[in-house]
């Protein structure tokens, strides 16, 4: 196990951010936390990263106690936080070498080292620019740049993507999506649930600071939810009549302010049902189960509000 | 042909008189709340000058060298100096950093530009409100100095506006300058080698003739020197009638310069 | 960093001194980022020199000279240059911990990012301090050669200044970072600055004897560490030194001792949650 926690407790005052729990991490994995924000995911990591120290429980990361070998534990980690802390008194590409030289790494590999994550995350033109210009997604690139620049075992991202736009959300899961086939050891915490289908081997679902599911995507959805989900809008006054008209037609129902969702294992079949009995839709749509479906049957919220 | 309206006409003085109160009734506002801070600072700072100096330094003058300043003493001769100063260190503050910040953040320029109004109004409008700051820190202070024995003659009064003259001079200026910067990486250099030196060597803290001769004549192209000049000879009563009306017309000019090139500055940036 | 009641053991000072090494990544990182801004450091010492021909000797010229309580009279210039470089040390070490420092803490957010690292609070307050260090003894240098040129340095025991104003710059800085914690916006610096570091400049014998002034507030001006600043070092520089001297060390010392247990305790406060 790279990390491992049994009952791991977070608590602020009378706060409790982290409620007991429990989980690990193997390695060569990418291991997620998906929930939303404010369940406990960025106090979680905080700890494993050594920069919070843990109220209760265990917490193993890398065979090592953060307790007594915080410092070791650090040389081997890669951090990129939720929200960036790059120096913005260095360049790009003096960020990168300064960050190696706290891992004492020799400035001649700090140097090497610096081109090559240059290259990986696309920003060696921008190499001797100012921190502060850059656009987010370019920031975020450089953050990871950073994380990796100790070629840690484990590299955990906080909320990788919140905040990006697309095409950059695209690029930096193609950039962890490579850093996972190299081997590494990724541990991702995020709210959106196409991200954590797409990166993450197993994942945990957070919730007011417990673990409510763990398990592959895969896993989760056929667990928690059913194949497929059929999304019908309905005007003002047919909603009104609805009471009981939709008897029958899935395995669950999910009512939302703005639409509801009928869960079963054919939509197109239920679909037809819902004509033949004549209840008039707005729109309808039938999609596949996602985790945002897991987490909704799970706690009965969606992930974003 | 459509109802329009023929172009706005030349706005009248009284009109542009407007958003110049605006401003100071907002600047008013905002200082409501810090008042004690910058009136503690501009007052408590040249009032610890005045005795340490004043009453130190005087003491050691009265044993090695005692009619080095005749009858007023040494705290004779810094009090004025030190209104002088304090004048000029109030003026950069107030010139500096709050009009940058404003231009690079505020919305007020930005509302007053959207009217038919131009950039003149916020200048008057910062410049109004920085005589008052600076007027009423000169009060103040003349009150210290009064206290202290030093402010003999009710002339000393005239010492009000010569120090709001002094510096707006300073304030139109900066504004100027500020209105050009982004960050205040200028402006430290701006204390660093413009306003720190002046502090120094204006005649503040001794007689001028006391240095070089090529220092001398640079002091008397820069405008704190005639200012001090000119607040000392009011508050001493040793006015120098010979010299005084030029050392007015170098204030009065300095702040006319500084008063074009605050309004072309600020124009040119706001209109960016 | 271990917790400091650790330092007294043996193995304690052997940690601590590991703790000095490895903060020399945190100058390495300050000499980066002024590597192109070298003329911002240089600057520095425009003031005192400013300070030194104008009231040194400006004011100089008229004042003439200064009686010393042992009877001793030197001229002014001599008087007020170590002084100012004194207070070259002190202004160094505590602008350059205040300002950079609380910046760095409170809006870049930079430290975090190091925090990342195997650096921990420990290398990055003795780091800040070290960079410190370096900048006010470059002032102290810069200071001392033009005295010697002045003709003001006026004994052989003025080479000790350089080690004494390093110990100045370190007690300094350490009060300037245990001072930095506790501010929380930019405002707050008026507060230090008008009412600590302003009227101690003024009333800690940098231009005047505290002497003149009635014993009881005598005793509160010679409570301060610049006045114990000034007063070793202008032993230092005219070679008159005595029994006071060896207490202005020791006041040093103590000084920076109880500034480090509070800037450490502070920092470790706002860096640790």
């Amino acid at each position: 196990m790279l990390v491992r926690a049994r009952a791991l407790t977070k608590r602020f005052g009378r706060f409790t951010a982290v409620d007991g729990i429990d989980f690990d991490v193997r390695p060569a994995e990418a291991f997620g936390f998906l929930g939303p924000n404010g369940a406990g995911k960025t106090s979680t990591m905080r700890m494993i990263a050594c920069a919070s120290p843990v109220t209760e429980g265990e917490l193993s990361v890398i065979g090592m106690n953060p307790a007594t070998q915080a410092r070791e534990i650090k040389a081997r980690l890669g951090v990129v936080p939720q929200t960036d802390n790059l120096d913005t008194e260095l360049t790009v590409r003096e960020n990168l070498e300064m960050y190696a030289r706290y891992f004492d790494i020799p400035g001649s590999v700090a140097r090497s080292r610096a081109d090559e994550l240059l290259e990986f995350v696309q920003l060696n033109e921008r190499a001797n620019d100012q921190v502060e210009p850059l656009s987010g997604g370019m920031k975020r690139r450089l953050t990871i740049a950073r994380a990796l620049i100790n070629e840690p075992e484990l590299v955990i991202f906080d909320e990788p993507t919140t905040g990006l736009d697309p095409q950059a959300r695209h690029l930096l899961w193609d950039r962890l999506y490579r850093l996972k086939q190299r081997g590494a050891t990724l541990i991702i915490t995020t709210h959106y649930m196409d991200e954590a289908e797409q990166l993450c081997d197993r994942l945990v679902v957070m919730d007011k600071a417990r673990i409510v599911a763990e398990g592959s995507p895969l896993e989760l959805i056929e667990r928690y939810s059913t194949r497929e989900v059929l999304e019908l809008r309905f005007g003002d006054a047919e909603r009104a009549s609805l009471d009981g008209r939709l008897e029958g037609l899935a395995e669950r129902v999910e009512v939302l302010p703005d639409r509801t969702l009928l869960y079963t294992d054919d939509g197109e079949k239920s679909l037809d049902e819902v004509h033949r009995r004549n209840i008039a839709v707005q729109s309808a749509l039938v999609r596949r189960s996602s985790l945002e479906d897991v987490f909704l049957s799970l706690t009965g919220r969606s992930l974003v509000e | 042909m459509s109802a329009a309206t023929a172009p706005p006409a030349q706005a009248s003085f009284s009109d542009s008189l407007r958003p110049a109160t605006h401003l100071f009734h907002r600047n008013w506002l905002v200082y409501k709340r810090i008042w004690y801070r910058s009136l503690f600072f501009g007052f408590l700072q040249p009032f610890m000058f005045l005795a340490a100096m004043g009453l130190g330094v005087g003491a050691l003058l009265a044993h090695s060298n005692p009619n080095a300043f005749g009858p007023v003493g040494y705290i004779g001769f810094l009090g004025p100096g030190l209104l002088g100063s304090t004048v000029m260190q109030t003026a950069s503050f107030e010139s500096t950093y709050p009009i940058m910040n404003k231009i690079m953040w505020g919305r007020n320029y930005e509302a007053i530009l959207a009217s038919p109004l131009s950039t003149r109004n916020v200048v008057i409008g910062e410049l109004a409100w920085i005589g008052f700051r600076i007027a009423s820190i000169s009060t103040i202070f003349l009150g210290v100095l009064a206290i202290f024995g030093i402010a003999r003659s009710p002339l000393a009064l005239l010492a009000i506006p010569v120090a709001a003259l002094t510096g707006l001079g300073f304030s139109s200026w900066l504004i100027a300058f500020a209105a050009t910067q982004t960050n205040d990486i200028g402006f430290s250099w701006v204390y660093r080698l413009v306003i720190n030196p002046l502090f120094l060597f204006s005649g503040t803290f001794f007689p001028l003739t006391q240095m070089p001769q090529p220092i001398q004549v640079i002091a008397w192209l820069t405008p704190l020197f005639h200012g001090v000049e000119l607040m000392r000879g009011l508050i001493l009563g040793s006015l120098d009638l010979g010299a005084a009306p030029w050392h007015l017309a170098y204030l009065l000019s300095f702040f006319t310069i500084g008063l074009i090139l605050a309004d072309r500055s600020l124009a040119r940036r706001l209109a960016s | 960093m271990a917790s400091l009641a650790g330092v007294t053991t043996r193995s304690g000072l052997g940690r601590a001194w590991e703790v000095v090494w490895r903060a020399r990544r945190l100058v390495e990182r300050n000499v980066m980022v002024y590597r192109h801004q070298w003329i911002v450091i240089l600057s520095g010492v425009a003031e005192p020199i400013f300070y030194l021909v104008g009231i040194g000797m400006g004011l100089g010229g008229l004042v003439r000279t200064v009686p010393l309580p042992d009877g001793h009279t030197i001229s002014y210039t001599a008087y007020v240059a170590p002084a100012l470089l004194a207070t070259a040390a002190m202004n160094g070490a505590v602008f350059e911990t205040i300002f950079n420092v609380f910046f760095k803490l409170n809006f870049r957010k930079t430290y975090d990012g190091i925090l990342a690292t195997p650096m921990g609070i420990g290398e990055i307050a003795v780091g800040e301090m070290l960079w410190a260090l370096m900048r006010a003894s470059l002032y102290a240098v810069t200071m001392l050669l033009l005295m010697a040129v002045l003709g003001l340095i006026l004994s052989p025991w003025a080479v000790l200044t350089l080690p004494v104003t390093l110990l100045v710059a370190a007690a300094f800085s350490a009060a300037g970072l245990a001072g930095t914690a506790f501010l929380r916006t930019v405002q707050d610096f008026d507060i230090p600055m008008g009412l600590i570091v302003m009227p101690m400049f003024l009333f800690s014998g940098s231009f005047f004897p505290t002497t003149g002034f009635p014993p009881p507030i005598q005793i509160f001006l010679q409570a301060t560490p610049l006045f114990h600043s000034i007063s070793l070092i202008r032993g230092l520089t005219t070679g008159l030194l005595g029994l006071e001297q060896l207490w202005d060390f020791a006041y040093l010392v103590g000084f920076f001792a109880l500034m480090m247990v509070i800037a450490m305790r502070r920092m470790e406060r706002k860096l640790i949650k």
